[in-house]
């Protein structure tokens, strides 16, 4: 069987810098996979070229069998791959409800957004009841907090039904007891989703965790589960020769 | 958000129960939003009632009172606030910057221009033709001697040229100042356009003398107070019609793109479809104004189109208030008042005036005077539901 994403021999290169060198990647159908590695490792621009924001100077990415290099943003979220970004941007003058809606809708033609909404549909009930946002539905999206603004965001995702979803960093700048939140947010989407996380946070990761892939210079380091790669000598130098505090949280 | 007060009691129980049951799963704290302010049954009715009162207003009493002068006055204003209706759309709803709405409005008068002169001229050349040395009718003119070709014209043109320039713009990824600046430009290479092409447009002096429409003289009072009559009724039509877009699915993506572009296309949809048809729709309302404006004030020239109509029409729409249609469709007719009323007594004073207050608007109130006037009504809609809740 092949795998639902399939990476090979990605170069990226900004301004000729490079930023991706070779990278091959496989996420099976079903996983959730996480990726880690060092600031600058290029986690967030093999994302951004997964779901077409950035193009790449060589390599293929092969989704379900679809090549997506080349394909609009738009198109690529059509094929089936959703994402979230650093920074949550929802639509603050939207309500709750609203924003949902609008992310469950991109399949109906055009012209059928042009009647007004009735209700709330049966993608948008799931996503409010598993983001526990049912009570805010009808509150404008600006008055979120942080933590909040994240669950809309992977509401929004799981509304759309993608086949892949991409998270990066969910739980950056979010309170402890958010984070807990959010895990077990992961946790039941991973159940029948395949997922991809990026992700700083040590603590999460090994919480959350199955499946690791990190990430140094462009390029695959290691590939396993938490335990194997927290193992690796390898994974502790690259994260020792960039600051001892987090190499020691993979160590621990 | 137009709950009755029985709903938003049943929501408050709904929100608490939520967060008891979040509590239970995992140790959150979530910051509860407090609960909207109730929104009494006159509130919920306010808009319909407003729409209703300004139409009683404009098409029973205004007719009544107002002499044909005055009257045909207002009439050239709404047919303004039919252009400003789609920059509103466009501009408050959609984020694009439009500088260039005259060069609908003036397609739209052309087109309305050239039947009345071919009317009036009765199978013979307009007389601003025989003027120019022109000896033979152009083949561009010839099929809009037929009224209902030349109105559909009207529209038809226009809505085109924005598709085509959308399409081209909005898939690059133009937007912002870019986009206001290149439909600025394309407002004044319309007029010399026009003024170029004397024995095709009547250059710089236009269409004008226009004597018939469809059988009645047009500078008689009961014509004009029905073509009053009927700039009214399509600014009726045309604003439940955007009200209802501003409302729909669409509407509400249309605000998204205007807030978060990028994020749009993350959603799955394409924003430069979206844009290009919205845009699409603001000039075909600025197209039909264009056609109503010919016989209702008589002229049509490059003075009525180019760069400062536009960017006139764009700041009435910023004073009245562009986030909302309404606050438009005001901005248009209050401005063109002012116009009227200081050109009269300080002639010299108005230029000045319009700048001042465009400059105040933006800098105190970005949401113009009907943002203005929401926040009052919020102001007072939160003390009534304080003032209940202690009670």
């Amino acid at each position: 069987m092949s795998a639902l994403l399939e990476i090979r021999g990605l170069d990226v290169v900004f301004d000729g810098f490079r930023a991706i060198s070779g990278l091959d990647l496989s996420v099976e159908q079903g996983e959730l996979r996480f990726l880690i590695g060092p600031n600058g490792a290029g986690k967030t621009t093999l994302i951004d070229v997964v779901t077409g924001l950035t193009r790449p100077a060589a390599g293929t990415v092969r989704f379900g069998g679809e090549e997506l290099v080349g394909r609009r943003e738009h198109e690529i979220v059509r094929l089936g791959v959703g994402r979230t970004f650093q920074t949550s941007v929802v639509f603050e003058e939207l309500t709750v409800l609203e924003n949902l809606d609008l992310a469950a809708s991109f399949r109906r033609p055009l012209w059928s957004l042009l009647r007004r909404r009735r209700g709330a549909s049966p993608a948008v009930e799931r996503a409010l009841s598993t983001t526990g946002l049912s009570g805010l539905a009808g509150q404008r999206a600006g008055i979120l907090s942080h933590g909040q603004r994240q669950w809309l965001e992977i509401g929004m995702l799981i509304a759309q039904e993608p086949r892949l979803l991409l998270l990066d960093e969910p739980v950056a700048g979010m309170s402890l007891d958010e984070r807990a939140r959010t895990g077990e947010l992961l946790t039941e989407i991973a159940r029948d989703h395949t997922v991809i996380v990026v992700e700083h946070d040590m603590d999460f990761l090994r919480r959350y965790a199955s499946q690791v892939t990190v990430l140094h210079e462009g390029a695959v380091l290691v590939e396993g589960s938490v335990e194997q790669v927290r193992a690796d000598p390898r994974v502790q130098e690259v994260y020792l020769g960039r600051a001892r505090e987090e190499a020691g949280d993979v160590v621990r | 958000m137009t709950a009755g007060g029985a709903d938003v009691t049943a929501r408050g129980a709904d929100v608490t129960a939520e967060g008891a049951d979040m509590a239970a799963t995992a140790p959150v704290v979530v910051r509860q939003a407090p609960p909207e302010p109730a929104r009494p049954r006159w509130s919920r009715l306010g808009g319909p009632a407003a729409f209703t009162a300004t139409a009683v207003l404009v098409l029973v009493v205004a007719p009544l009172l107002l002499e044909p002068f005055r009257l045909g006055l207002l009439a050239k204003y709404l047919c303004y606030a039919i252009v400003a209706l789609g920059i509103g759309l466009a501009w408050g709803q959609g984020g694009m910057l439009t500088l260039g709405q005259g060069v609908f409005f003036g397609l739209g008068g052309y087109a309305m221009g050239m039947y009345l002169k071919l009317h009036d001229a009765g199978g013979d050349l307009p007389d601003f033709m025989v003027w120019s040395g022109v000896e033979k009718l152009p083949a561009l003119w010839a099929p809009f001697g037929n009224p209902v070709f030349a109105l559909a014209m009207a529209v038809v043109v226009p809505v085109l040229v924005a598709l085509a320039l959308g399409t081209l713009v909005f898939r690059q990824r133009v937007r912002g100042a870019y986009f206001a600046i290149l439909t600025q430009a394309l407002a004044a290479a319309l007029v010399i356009l026009l003024v170029g092409q004397q024995g095709l447009t009547g250059g710089t002096n236009g269409l004008t003398n226009f004597f018939d429409i469809f059988g009645n003289d047009v500078a008689a009072d009961t014509t004009q107070r029905g073509l009053y009559l009927t700039v009214a009724i399509v600014l009726g039509v045309l604003y439940l019609g955007a009200w209802q877009l501003v409302r729909s699915r669409f509407g509400r993506l249309l605000l998204a793109i205007r807030d978060g572009e990028d994020r749009v296309r993350f959603l799955g949809y394409d924003p430069a479809t979206v844009k290009t048809v919205t845009f699409a729709m603001s000039a075909g309302m600025a197209g039909i104004a264009g056609a109503l404006f010919v016989p209702v004030v008589g002229i049509i020239s490059p003075a009525l189109l180019g760069v400062v109509p536009s960017l006139e029409l764009v700041v009435a729409v910023a004073v009245g208030g562009r986030y909302a249609l309404a606050g438009a469709v005001l901005g248009a007719v209050v401005m063109g008042y002012a116009r009227t009323y200081f050109s009269e007594e300080l002639p010299d004073a108005w230029l000045y005036l319009q700048g001042a207050l465009f400059i105040l608007v933006m800098t105190l109130a970005p949401k113009g005077v009907a943002g203005l006037a929401s926040g009052v009504a919020a102001g007072l809609r939160g003390r009534l539901a304080r003032g209940r809740a202690a009670a």
